[in-house]
């Protein structure tokens, strides 16, 4: 393990900076979000980001292809280029739990050699929570929030930063930093305990996943629950935009005039178009769609995934649901 | 860079036949005027015009013709209006081979096969039949039962006639919703006319047609004792990656794209109703 004093986290930050882009949670005007460090940027405190980190693997919008057309011909212009090295630090556990479901999806064959080349060349720093709050839980599917994963697991004290390498990347970018010290092994236990008694009294954190997953599918889509719970809901996609698992996409193309761009961006499946054929749609229904979305993380994902959910517990659309529907309501109303 | 199947490959159609007053069926080769990728039968393609869309179709010609792909389309949407205003020598972006397609080598090897198509539904089927047809020493004997709204929306009907009609080895028959003039042959829909024609119940069953008649149809075999198992079918959903990761075409934990789109009906019959 290393530390290095709190006195000396913005030279840190600037050895970090001095190799690759370094992204960092800084305060807005609404909330943290994650911003490129410049001399002076000021590490945001708060216990999360507004939006996911999911954005630096799998941006809003990128370009796919691009292509000439001229006449009856077609050219296809290959418009990629590698990612360049870059750090996110202070990501939370839940959202660096996040990339390993994103993994499964677009790593799997055949690879999506855009989001690849992104976690190739992207290292991720975590930092265990100081004041996770009422809208947590992660520990429901668990995940240890002292214990943050990535490739660099940090933990701050009241006065030193503590790191810890946990892949070869995270061990060949801590190994580029002279100006770390070598900690104690143990040197983080007392502040993983603090953590650990705030996280056992979280309003959500006895939160039960036993009624979920692949062994239940038609019981809890033939639940009778679904209207009411989705009766309200008004399509507008928040709780997909805000979600760090949250992966489905659209592809279209946009004429620019002087050829034409393919470009994917975040979709839903909370949209009445997403599943919209010329000849008809097979989710007609706000509550076939509801359905879809909360049945995929609690149900299908797990079913090809060993179990694992599609959910980590961030909580972000218990906070931005403009009816107060969320995940935990869904499970707790399908559970009873 | 490594490879990326969501980048295209450039296809030029070399010829257009009018199938019906609905459907063209396009020849594509690639730009070396050769196929742009080997298949099996019941997988499919993307096909994309740039700035108009990109959208899944059929393979309907068998990996068995060595020079080039066909694809029979139906107007009926944005990207397929501009499909069927295309001219010979036109350029399309293709990309595939995707999903699972028929069991042709293995489960339906040396089966007695029976295919029920109805309109445009032929298309997937096609591949099969000719795939089956020019390999006819791996398989039984096939019976095909093919109906359309009308006489004129037979897809396919010149090579029905001239092609499968007189292969020893095939059974046609052929149905039409509604009385028309000039036609003697049958008339009345699909799922009746299956039960009138009590197929022999040994035989694996392909099929395919807009989902009223796929569900009568299946109804109806499962009362003259066909068993779910020995039943196939393929589908289609709305799809943009095509790979299993955009997320459209899930049904329950499978992906119509990379897990079908053909599917035996007592798989289908685990999943949420939703296709």
């Amino acid at each position: 393990m290393k530390k290095i004093s709190l006195t000396k986290l913005d030279e840190f930050f600037a050895a970090v900076a001095a190799s690759q882009n370094l992204y960092l949670p800084v305060d807005g005007a609404k909330g943290a979000e994650y911003s490129l460090w410049t001399e002076g940027t000021v590490m945001s405190k708060a216990y999360n980001t507004l939006r996911s980190a999911k954005d630096f693997f799998f941006p809003q919008v990128e370009t796919l292809a691009a292509f000439k057309v001229n006449g009856k011909n077609i050219e296809v212009e290959d418009v990629r280029k590698e990612t360049e090295d870059f750090v996110v630090f202070g990501v939370r556990a839940c959202d660096a739990k996040s990339f390993e479901i994103l993994d499964s999806v677009y790593l799997a064959d055949p690879v999506d050699s855009y989001y690849a080349s992104r976690r190739e060349h992207g290292v991720i720093m975590t930092l265990s929570c100081k004041k996770p709050t009422e809208t947590c839980f992660c520990k429901a599917f668990g995940i240890d929030a002292a214990n943050p994963g990535g490739d660099v697991s940090c933990w701050m004290t009241d006065s030193e930063l503590l790191l810890q390498a946990t892949t070869e990347k995270g061990e060949a970018l801590l190994a580029s930093l002279s100006i770390l010290e070598e900690a104690d092994d143990n040197a983080a236990d007392s502040e993983k305990e603090k953590l650990q008694t705030i996280l056992d009294k979280l309003p959500l954190g006895n939160l039960s996943t036993e009624s979920f997953g692949g062994d239940k599918l038609m019981a809890l889509f033939n639940s009778d629950k679904w209207e009411a719970l989705s009766e309200s809901c008004l399509a507008c996609g928040t709780c997909t935009f805000v979600c760090p698992t949250c992966q489905c996409y659209d592809i279209r193309d946009y004429d620019t005039g002087h050829g034409v761009q393919r470009f994917r961006c975040w979709d839903s499946c909370m949209y009445s178009d997403f599943t919209l054929c010329a000849h008809g749609n097979t989710r007609n229904t706000q509550m076939q769609r509801f359905r879809q979305r909360f049945m995929h993380k609690l149900v299908y994902y797990p079913a090809n995934n060993n179990g694992v959910f599609g959910c980590v517990g961030c909580g972000r659309c218990l906070r931005s649901c403009p009816i107060s529907m969320n995940i935990v309501k869904v499970m707790k109303a399908l559970e009873g | 860079m490594r490879p990326e199947t969501l980048i295209p490959k450039i296809g030029v159609v070399t010829d257009i036949r009018v199938d019906t007053p609905d459907v063209k069926t396009f020849r594509v080769v690639g730009l070396d005027g050769k196929k742009v990728f080997e298949h099996i039968p019941g997988q499919c393609a993307m096909l994309s015009v740039p700035g108009v869309g990109e959208g899944m179709f059929s393979i309907t010609s068998s990996p068995t013709n060595e020079a080039f792909m066909e694809f029979s389309i139906k107007k009926c949407g944005c990207l397929t209006s501009w499909l069927h205003m295309m001219d010979v020598g036109q350029q399309i972006t293709i990309r595939g081979p995707y999903g699972n397609g028929f069991p042709v080598e293995s489960a339906l090897k040396g089966k007695d096969l029976l295919f029920i198509a109805g309109g445009i539904g032929l298309a997937p089927l096609r591949s099969v039949i000719n795939y089956v047809r020019d390999k006819k020493e791996n398989y039984g004997s096939v019976h095909i039962i093919y109906g359309s709204r009308s006489a004129d929306d037979l897809v396919d009907y010149q090579e029905i006639l001239n092609e499968w009609q007189t292969d020893e080895n095939v059974k046609v028959d052929l149905t039409i919703d509604r009385p028309q003039e000039g036609w003697d042959g049958h008339v009345g829909f699909i799922p009746s006319f299956v039960e009138e024609l009590k197929p022999d119940l040994s035989r694996t069953v392909l099929i395919c047609g807009p989902p009223i008649m796929i569900k009568f149809t299946l109804d109806g075999l499962k009362k003259m004792g066909f068993q779910e198992s020995q039943v196939y079918t393929t589908m289609e959903l709305r799809m943009k990656c095509a790979i299993g990761k955009c997320g459209r075409c899930n049904i329950g934990n499978k992906y119509v794209c990379k897990d079908g789109p053909v599917f035996r009906f007592d798989e289908l019959s685990t999943l949420p109703n939703e296709y």
